[in-house]
């Protein structure tokens, strides 16, 4: 059992993990970069498709290119990565993470800890979906990795249940490699996934796209043979009877959310219950003072562009509570009105640098008025979609504004400009 | 040379497997016959996995009488054949002051079939044991020697042990009928038909499950008519420290004990089984419904009220048989050699160890009068499936300087190592489904979305296959249809 000091661990070679550790890593921190897989990168290496970077880097890359602009950064900045490696428990009052690899078993005692677990695939089992339990049904990520890591087609005729970005591009992806993709089903009655990847994955390929749908039985004893699909309410998300249309098929490809993963810490830091994910605040530190996170694990992002950004700043955090010992304590809650969802971070420290608030709204709305405060700043935004998070910048200004008016919480209001 | 006994034993669920391994006990020629590609595929997957205290059993009937002794063997049996089983307690809980009545005669009963330590608690103590039941509960019927477990793991384990002791096992090969012939005690087996080939067999243990009354009928034997009774479960994710720690058991309904709420031995809570009768026919009618999953959960919460649909991980249905006498079907028939281990019903688990003795010992010893030899070289003991994330750190690192594999995390969920999954696939497993089963990969709560392509490529390496012919489980299951690029 080895035992070892390290400034920053970072858990989670993904996009938000590799941002973190390049960004600690160049603040001069000892940093050790701990991945589950055999290859840092996430999900990004699998994701072969290109739109990623355009906030980032302003142009358009594949996962892969993104991810390898990190790798060789973290290369060269002097991050230590390790692979194949399973973090088998974080221990909090000890300040201690215990792994297990192919080398054996390691205690790693850093001064800061990032976690970076990302999120998993909501699970087709967990719809409680009735009929049968064949073969060929499957989420989006895995039909993925078939796809693209394995050079395998689930199947000959596909039905996509979500339409979250994976599943909209798994569509197109299938289409492309000579599947049959039958259409994509939504219970709700707005997308789920980005405007052009509606466009892009779907109207380009003759996809139909069925709003307020969804998939009430699956048919198959063996192999999936078909699905039955319904209409659901708009408005109350019932289903309405009689509108039932059995569809014949062999694969069922599911993009129906990610939930975010933190097992690890969950039973001593907070948790947003809207997000789902680990409350931070604008350094991306949660309730624990060792603890920073970033990423799909805080909540669930559309663009890998938003958890970079967030990772850097996670990182930056870490190194900065590495060199000076602490962070500033003071902070004040962010809180939701009625019309968000997602609301990323938690809390706003009244020091440090600027930061991003990233919300997604509950409703579509062709033009919004956004008030942060009260009385911090308004600004109004055209096209709100629930399936695109609304980024605001959060300035030095508004931190020193923030601290004058003496507020104890800040409001994030959406409300509908007609 | 002296000619041995050949036994065919048809069904490799939990009945069929302990019954062949204990007929490896004396020297015999045994055929297990299962039509699935793995073991403990049929009634014995989908069930509730319980362990029955065996106090609710009628006095006098069958189940009652294997049922109290079926329980007490399966300490031992665990111990041999390496399966998990945890004797948590169950409660049957009284949300009305007339179910009392029913507690007092469960009481009376528990205690004419045998068992010791069980009690009627009031309100007060079942909150203290039980924290989230609902505040309904007036009280509850306690049994402490009730237990689970993981049924296919008994027989797997019982199967594996029968192999190793001689016994021939015969995967996704179907009984198709029997040959005849007049013997001195009349119509007597001579041999059984598969649809693979055909083998001369004294002596036929009908342990089909589902099909046994089918089976009988091939043979000329009598065994009262089957139907399949449809159990609709909801698995709910785990909770640290977990939600319920023993099973739950409501006030029964005339013909089922109800919907229960219990841990399973992996830390998730089973909810289930409604019990919807179906026609005759319907053996592989499986489908989940929505009125029969919303009963599930509807059920459950009038015993734990706090249980949400969110943490729902998986739901699934299962059958069981069900005949008119409602009781196990157990002995020789008309047709000499044709032995019945039918009509497993609940308790159906939890007394097959004793239905296995009770067939070997009694039936084809003393009553059909066998005449076998001790098999000196039986041995009873099974290696148990390992999970090198369950050792202590320092075992675990031993076990890696053996071999990385079991460094190397697969299923993140559950935490099974590459090396566990390439165990259990050297020791049998063909499938995905023989893998998730054996390992509880995929089992959690990602069901397979960080592990499916993983243990596929592990089946894969290990028998030499290509991704493209893994199975998910018998049948026409493949999972992937085609390359993407020659």
């Amino acid at each position: 059992m080895k035992e070892m000091t390290t400034d920053t661990l970072v858990i989670g070679g993904g996009a938000a993990g590799m941002a973190a550790a390049v960004e600690c890593a160049e603040r001069g921190c000892r940093t050790i970069l701990v991945e589950r897989e055999e290859y840092i990168g996430g999900v990004l290496n699998q994701c072969i498709h290109n739109g990623f970077g355009l906030h980032v880097f302003k142009e358009e890359l594949t996962g892969p290119e993104y991810a390898q602009l990190f790798k060789s950064q973290i290369r060269q900045k002097g991050v230590e990565t390790r692979s194949d490696l399973f973090v088998v428990k974080v221990d909090a009052k000890r300040r201690e993470v215990v792994t297990m690899g192919k080398n054996g078993c390691a205690i790693y005692r850093p001064q800061a800890l990032i976690m970076t677990t990302g999120a998993r695939e909501r699970p087709f089992n967990s719809l409680r979906i009735p009929g049968t339990r064949p073969a060929g049904i499957y989420t989006a990520g895995v039909a993925q990795r078939f796809v693209n890591l394995h050079n395998r087609l689930p199947g000959e005729r596909a039905f996509v249940l979500g339409s979250g970005d994976i599943g909209l591009i798994m569509a197109r992806r299938l289409t492309l490699e000579g599947m049959t993709v039958l259409g994509v089903a939504e219970l709700m009655p707005h997308p789920g996934g980005l405007a052009r990847n509606i466009s892009q994955c779907l109207h380009d390929f003759n996809i139909p796209l069925y709003l307020s749908t969804s998939v009430v039985e699956v048919h198959g004893r063996e192999r999936l043979e078909g699905i039955t699909l319904a209409k659901f309410d708009p408005v109350t998300l019932q289903r309405l009877p009689g509108t039932e249309e059995t569809v014949a098929c062999d694969t069922l490809i599911l993009s129906v959310g990610l939930l975010p993963q933190n097992e690890l810490i969950e039973s001593f830091v907070e948790t947003d219950p809207v997000n789902r994910g680990v409350k931070v605040d604008s350094f991306m530190r949660t309730t624990h003072p060792w603890v920073f996170a970033a990423g799909n694990n805080v909540g669930v992002y559309d663009l890998v562009d938003f958890v970079t950004l967030d990772g850097k700043i996670a990182g930056q955090s870490a190194a900065k509570m590495v060199h000076d010992g602490f962070l500033p304590e003071k902070r004040v809650p962010l809180a939701r009105t009625e019309n968000i969802s997602t609301l990323i971070p938690s809390l706003c420290c009244l020091e440090g640098n600027p930061f991003t608030i990233y919300f997604r709204s509950k409703k579509t709305m062709k033009k919004a008025r956004i008030s942060i405060g009260p009385g911090l700043f308004e600004t109004i935004r055209m096209g709100i979609k629930p399936s695109e998070m609304v980024d605001i910048p959060f300035t030095v200004k508004h931190m020193e504004k923030l601290k004058q008016l003496g507020l104890s919480k800040i409001e994030v209001s959406l409300k509908e400009v007609l | 040379m002296e000619r041995l006994l050949k036994i065919a034993v048809i069904g490799a669920g939990v009945v069929g497997s302990l019954i062949a391994r204990q007929l490896t006990r004396y020297r015999c020629e045994i055929h297990v016959f299962e039509k699935e590609e793995d073991v403990g595929w049929g009634v014995t997957k989908a069930n509730s996995a319980v362990i029955h205290g065996g106090y609710d059993d009628l006095p006098g009937t069958v189940r009652a009488r294997f049922c109290a002794k079926g329980n007490k063997m399966y300490t031992p049996l665990s111990e041999e054949l390496g399966f998990e089983l945890n004797r948590i307690g169950s409660f049957v809980l009284a949300q009305k002051p007339e179910d009392f009545s029913y507690l007092e005669t469960l009481r009376k009963q528990a205690i004419e079939n045998g068992l010791t330590g069980c009690a009627i608690l009031p309100a007060q103590k079942v909150r203290e044991m039980e924290p989230y039941v609902a505040d309904s509960i007036l009280g509850g019927f306690w049994c402490p020697t009730a237990g689970i477990t993981e049924p296919w793991m008994v027989a797997i384990g019982a199967v594996e042990n029968a192999v190793k002791n001689g016994a021939h096992l015969h995967l996704s090969e179907a009984v198709t009928g029997f040959i005849t012939d007049e013997g001195p005690r009349g119509r007597r087996i001579a041999a059984v038909k598969t649809d693979r080939s055909e083998y001369p067999i004294d002596i036929v243990i009908n342990a089909s499950g589902l099909y046994a009354d089918e089976l009988s009928e091939l043979a000329g034997a009598s065994c009262p008519p089957l139907h399949p009774r449809k159990g609709e479960y909801l698995l709910l994710d785990k909770f640290d420290p977990p939600l319920v720690r023993s099973v739950l058991f409501p006030i029964p309904s005339a013909i089922s004990k109800g919907i229960l709420v219990l841990p399973t031995v992996d830390g998730g809570l089973l909810l289930g089984p409604t019990a919807t009768d179906l026609p005759k026919g319907e053996k592989q009618e499986t489908r989940t419904t929505r009125e029969g999953l919303s009963e599930t959960l509807s059920s459950a919460r009038t015993l734990v009220p706090i249980l949400d649909p969110q943490w729902t991980v998986k739901s699934f249905a299962g059958l069981r048989p069900e005949s008119p006498q409602k009781d196990f079907v157990i002995g020789k028939t008309e047709i000499d050699g044709f032995v019945q281990a039918a009509a497993m019903r609940s308790p159906g688990l939890t007394a097959a160890p004793a239905v296995a003795e009770h067939i070997v010992e009694e039936v084809l010893i003393r009553e059909c009068g066998y005449a076998f030899e001790r098999n000196d070289r039986f041995t009873p003991v099974n290696p148990p499936y390992e999970n090198v994330s369950r050792l202590s750190l320092i075992e675990w690192e031993k076990r890696i300087e053996e071999d990385p594999l079991y460094g190397k995390m697969a299923c993140v969920c559950n935490k099974v190592t590459e090396g566990d999954i390439r165990d259990a696939v050297r020791r049998g497993a063909t499938t995905v489904d023989g893998v998730k089963f054996r390992t509880r990969a995929s089992f959690g709560r990602c069901q397979g979305g960080f592990c499916l392509a993983k243990i596929a490529e592990i089946l894969a390496r290990e028998s030499g296959r290509s991704l493209g012919e893994i199975k998910m489980r018998s049948g026409k299951t493949e999972i992937l249809r085609g390359m993407v690029r020659e």
